[in-house]
């Protein structure tokens, strides 16, 4: 998509949050991270603060095939999106069908100071985009979504959600320049400890 | 050196739960008889992916183990750097070691130059296995990482590219 198009960040994720689960697990990396903090407390809230960009669908994958019986949902941007294109097709070998991934696609690296991604025109030769529903949709996920606006992703949100998965749905979201990174919330191994217990299968 | 089912074996007498693994020559026909034994098999893209989808597996309570190339090992540097140090997730390993047994295939070979030095610099204990003679070795050093939490590796040599 291009900067400057879609629907803000935050109130896509205030529709998500109205629609969450309490026993959905949500990972929510870089800008969502950002966001999503100032929306939730849950226990069940993976913050991928500090992390691997590019990690959060793979995390997300062995999540949701340790807890089959639980709704993951991923937080992912187009960035974190392009360093990790494989884990694609490495959720749909697996097929979980709890498995949800949430792209909100800004066309930036917001967090560094909205540099133009690879996959937006700012950024190509050919000032084309890249479509990564396409991409989703090509690598075998099974529901595939599109949402431009925020009153599509209202209308459409319990769908995608309840959708058979491994399922992917991008979301054009407005760039947010002057934001910054997300930061950690507490030290990580304490956060990774706490979150092992909510989900009562570890207790450390 | 060893054949799918004795690993298998070794991996179910510690317990692993699923292989998040990229093959190579050595550790590819392994899989087979993982599979076989009832141990998951993840297949992932590239090796760096490994150590997120095994963290995920962790953190919702499998006992997932990491089998790559030493080669995944130097591509997968900043997502073992997050997941063994930034998140203390005790993620265990199976390593093959490109060439340490000859370099027939390929000759001067700098997996025997960087292997060891990279687990070093990243802090992965390991424990080389050389022979079969090592397997209850092997078995023994897995198991103690699990019990204490604590990430470590088995670098398996190997004599083909």
């Amino acid at each position: 998509m291009s900067a400057g198009a879609g629907m803000p960040l935050a109130e896509a994720l205030r529709v998500l949050r109205a629609a969450r689960r309490d026993t959905d697990v949500v990972i929510a990396a870089m800008g969502a991270a950002r966001e999503w903090v100032k929306l939730s407390d849950h226990p069940l809230d993976w913050i991928f603060v500090p992390s691997s960009m590019g990690q959060a669908t793979s995390l997300g994958l062995g999540m949701a095939l340790a807890q089959p019986d639980r709704r993951v949902i991923v937080l992912n941007g187009d960035g974190g999106m392009l360093m990790n294109l494989g884990s694609l097709v490495t959720i749909t070998a697996q097929a979980p069908a709890n498995l949800v991934t949430l792209l909100f696609d800004n066309g930036v690296y917001e967090v560094t100071g909205a540099q133009p991604t690879p996959s937006t025109p700012a950024g190509r030769a050919g000032g084309d985009a890249v479509d990564f529903a396409g991409l989703a949709r090509a690598s075998g996920f099974r529901s595939v979504y599109r949402l431009e606006t925020l009153e599509a992703w209202t209308g459409r949100v319990a769908e995608v959600l309840e959708a058979r998965g491994p399922t992917f749905a991008v979301l054009d979201v407005t760039a947010m320049p002057n934001a910054g990174g997300p930061r950690s919330p507490g030290p990580a191994p304490e956060r990774a400890r706490r979150f092992m217990a909510a989900l009562g299968n570890r207790s450390s | 050196m060893f054949t799918g089912t004795e690993i298998a074996s070794l991996l179910q007498r510690c317990g692993i739960s699923h292989v998040v693994t990229v093959p190579d020559s050595t550790v590819g026909p392994w899989q087979d008889g993982i599979a076989g034994a009832g141990v998951t098999l993840v297949r992932v893209c590239r090796e760096g992916e490994a150590w997120a989808v095994a963290a995920g597996l962790y953190l919702g309570g499998a006992t997932p183990l990491v089998m790559i190339q030493c080669t995944g090992l130097f591509e997968s540097g900043d997502a073992l750097r997050n997941i063994l140090h930034d998140w203390k997730l005790p993620i265990p390993s199976i390593i093959g070691y490109r060439s340490y047994l000859n370099q027939d295939t390929l000759p001067g070979d700098t997996c025997l130059v960087f292997t060891e030095p990279i687990l070093d610099a990243w802090r992965i204990p390991f424990r080389l296995i050389t022979g079969p003679e090592q397997y209850d070795e092997m078995a023994d050093y897995l198991a103690q990482c699990l019990e204490d939490g604590e990430p470590g590796a088995l670098v398996v040599a190997e004599g083909r590219a």
